[in-house]
């Protein structure tokens, strides 16, 4: 697979926090959650302009809802559109979301440390 | 090597709700075949620089500019990072590690790839494979060698294995040349490596 410049296949009106050399995270898990629509959009799953309208609807809400003035919850908005957006193509439901995100939580707990925490180690798994 | 100490089964292993969230976003797009994890991997790696360790080169350039600060450094790493507003997950306990004409420092986590998040960012590719992780231990002055950095014969090297509640930030030394520099022009030439004990600020590279 050839790997468009991702700043290019993100571009449209989508403010990603960035300095001169790119973007910019706080935490590992903004990083995955970027790096997934980046591979989603060079994949086809959707465009960037149909990630850049999910996207900037779940921001204007969370601001008209009084949140995201200061942009320090971009990626959980960032998160909660790229959910929308897979449930919109029938990718993804809400609930099985959910069911999986509670399967990784126990996965991680149940796995020592040091080892990778893999979905295989939920206890309640079946 | 001393200080190997006991890896808990804390931190790391606890997944935020957000992080979960992520996780099974990743995992149902994998298991669909939409995403390859190395995909996924190649473009994290391509920004892992942008993700934290300026925080840590702006750590060294205090401690470079600011005798205080580099006093409170060494007393108790948390704090004195946390005055300049970084710490939380990943950072609950750090310790820097200050690099001497006798001592140099180097980071690792032999268990897996405990790194200093907040200050640093994601860690590199290399840190987390298993010839590093193995190699730092046995072998130190021939890792950095693999990084083409030699030691003055003189200079011990001291090995760090991070733990999940512990990590570690090594300060280089300045290098000579920068006296009056700003702070900004400091942090510019501390490269992460340098921060992980496997490479040198680049004064080459301060324009």
């Amino acid at each position: 697979m050839s790997r468009p410049d991702p700043g290019l296949a993100l571009a449209a009106d989508t403010p990603i926090p960035r300095d001169a050399d790119g973007p910019v995270f706080a935490e590992p898990w903004q990083a995955q959650a970027f790096a997934l629509v980046v591979a989603l959009q060079a994949q086809g799953v959707f465009t960037a302009a149909e990630w850049a309208q999910a996207l900037g609807a779940e921001i204007r809400e969370a601001v008209a809802a009084g949140g995201c003035r200061d942009g320090s919850d971009y990626y959980e908005r960032w998160c909660e559109a790229l959910e929308h957006l897979l449930i919109a193509k029938g990718l993804a439901s809400h609930d099985g979301v959910d069911a999986l995100a509670a399967s990784w939580a126990r996965a991680a707990e149940a796995t020592p440390h040091g080892q990778p925490i893999r979905l295989e180690n939920d206890p309640l798994r079946g | 090597m001393s200080g190997h100490h006991h890896h808990d089964h804390d931190h790391d292993n606890h997944l935020a709700p957000i992080e979960a969230r992520v996780k099974a976003l990743e995992s149902l797009m994998v298991a669909k075949g939409y995403v390859d994890p190395a995909a996924l991997d190649a473009i994290i790696d391509s920004y892992e620089t942008r993700i934290g360790p300026r925080n840590g080169a702006r750590v060294v350039a205090r401690a470079w500019s600011d005798e205080a600060f580099a006093a409170r450094l060494r007393e108790d790493g948390t704090a004195a990072v946390a005055e300049l507003g970084y710490g939380g997950r990943g950072g609950e306990h750090i310790i820097a590690c200050f690099n001497s004409p006798e001592e140099h420092n180097l980071i690792v986590c032999t268990l897996c790839s405990c790194y200093p998040w907040p200050v640093l960012g994601l860690p590199p590719v290399w840190y987390k494979s298993p010839p590093y992780r193995s190699k730092a231990v046995i072998d130190p002055r021939g890792v950095l060698a693999d990084f083409g950095l030699t030691l003055p014969e003189g200079q011990r090297i001291r090995v760090w294995d991070s733990t999940a509640e512990t990590r570690f930030i090594v300060i280089p030394m300045r290098p000579a040349g920068t006296e009056g520099w700003s702070e900004d022009r400091l942090a510019a030439i501390v490269t992460r490596d340098s921060m992980i004990g496997t490479g040198l600020p680049a004064v080459g590279e301060a324009r």
